[in-house]
């Protein structure tokens, strides 16, 4: 065994364990976790299993094995970075939903007689 | 002139208009007493909401500045759902001509178009912008006018009037970054028609384009871009 198999197996575990206590915490939500917890399981299984690390490097044509490491770590972050782009896009379409609905609500207030204080009511002004 | 038969929404986006909202109200109150008039307060940090207000418009304030796509959304959403047959868009800076409202409901009632856009290139009016910006403003116009299938020499204008199939349209989905250009897009691809009508501009009574001549280039690389991202969307 190698340090550097050593140094991924705990790598990966420590991250492993840090996705699930945060999932256990409440600071990261079970459909946000998936892509961590598969990068870790994957990683794990690259390093621990040292002949199929070897062996998809060799049919990929990676002279030195343990950069596959890295090749597939930097996959995973590229997809989890897209993947917060795509949830980002969505919040953005709900979070403007909201802001709007708000601006049409306060008025149709307004004109029920009822005045909204707080920012945007546009009456806090002199 | 005739009254128009229809009801009429005047849609005002404004973001720190003050020194010149209460003018353009009054302004649409006067060329078009018939209409409704709403400004759209996209988060201004100034008096911009109580200057209209006291002008006589409804006011809609965001709590947050969302950009003019939202805000231009924000007008629609309101008239979708108060049942209004037309909504013309008037910028909040004073450079659209209030006169020319009724010119564009007519055109879109007659011609029996979704949208009918002002432009400043079609009529003899004096507006010269920058090189940069006629330049940008004629390659825009070749190449939405190719796409859609209609000339429209001026497409980012923002002086437009909409009929109700645009305004239920426009208040479900409206173009966030570059609005002008990508609703005449969108709404070529849902296959409704689009007019253009000459009107002239003045110079913006107050404020400044939100394009200045320096990212003016950049400004056209992300447009077009965003014009053949919009032909792969779904409508």
């Amino acid at each position: 065994m190698y340090y550097l198999q050593i140094f991924s197996i705990i790598g990966s575990l420590v991250l492993f364990a840090i996705v699930i206590d945060f999932i256990r915490r409440g600071l990261l939500k079970e459909k946000y976790s998936v892509l961590w917890l598969a990068s870790a399981v994957v990683i794990m299984a690259l390093s621990v299993k040292k002949e199929l690390l070897d062996s998809i490097a060799a049919w990929l044509g990676i002279a030195y094995p343990p950069s596959l490491l890295f090749l597939v770590a930097f996959i995973f972050v590229l997809l989890i970075t897209l993947h917060f782009s795509v949830v980002i896009s969505l919040l953005h379409e709900k979070n403007k939903a909201i802001a709007q609905e708000l601006a049409l609500m306060k008025n149709a207030l307004k004109e029920a007689g009822i005045e909204v204080q707080g920012k945007g009511g546009g009456q806090e002004r002199k | 002139m005739k009254e128009l038969k229809v009801r009429l929404l005047v849609i005002i986006p404004a973001f720190n208009e003050e020194a010149s909202i209460g003018g353009v109200v009054a302004s649409v109150r006067k060329y078009a007493p018939e209409a409704d008039i709403v400004v759209v307060n996209d988060g201004s940090a100034d008096a911009t909401a109580d200057v209209a207000g006291r002008a006589g418009a409804t006011v809609l304030s965001h709590l947050y500045n969302m950009g003019i796509g939202a805000t231009m959304q924000t007008g629609y959403k309101y008239a979708s759902r108060a049942g209004y047959d037309v909504a013309v868009q008037v910028d909040g800076d004073g450079q659209h001509p209030a006169e020319s409202i009724r010119f564009l409901v007519e055109t879109l009632i007659k011609g029996r178009a979704d949208l009918v856009v002002g432009s400043r290139f079609l009529g003899e009016g004096d507006y010269k912008p920058s090189l940069a910006r006629s330049t940008g403003m004629a390659i825009f116009s070749k190449v939405v006018s190719a796409v859609i299938k209609v000339k429209v020499t001026d497409t980012t204008s923002g002086f437009r009037a909409a009929g109700k199939r645009c305004i239920d349209f426009f208040s479900a989905r409206y173009p966030d970054d570059y609005p002008e250009v990508e609703a005449l897009v969108l709404l070529h691809k849902k296959g409704f028609s689009i007019m253009e009508v000459p009107v002239t501009m003045s110079e913006r009574a107050s404020g400044r384009s939100s394009i200045t001549p320096v990212k003016s280039v950049y400004y056209m690389v992300k447009v077009l871009l965003a014009i053949f991202v919009d032909l792969l969307k779904r409508v």
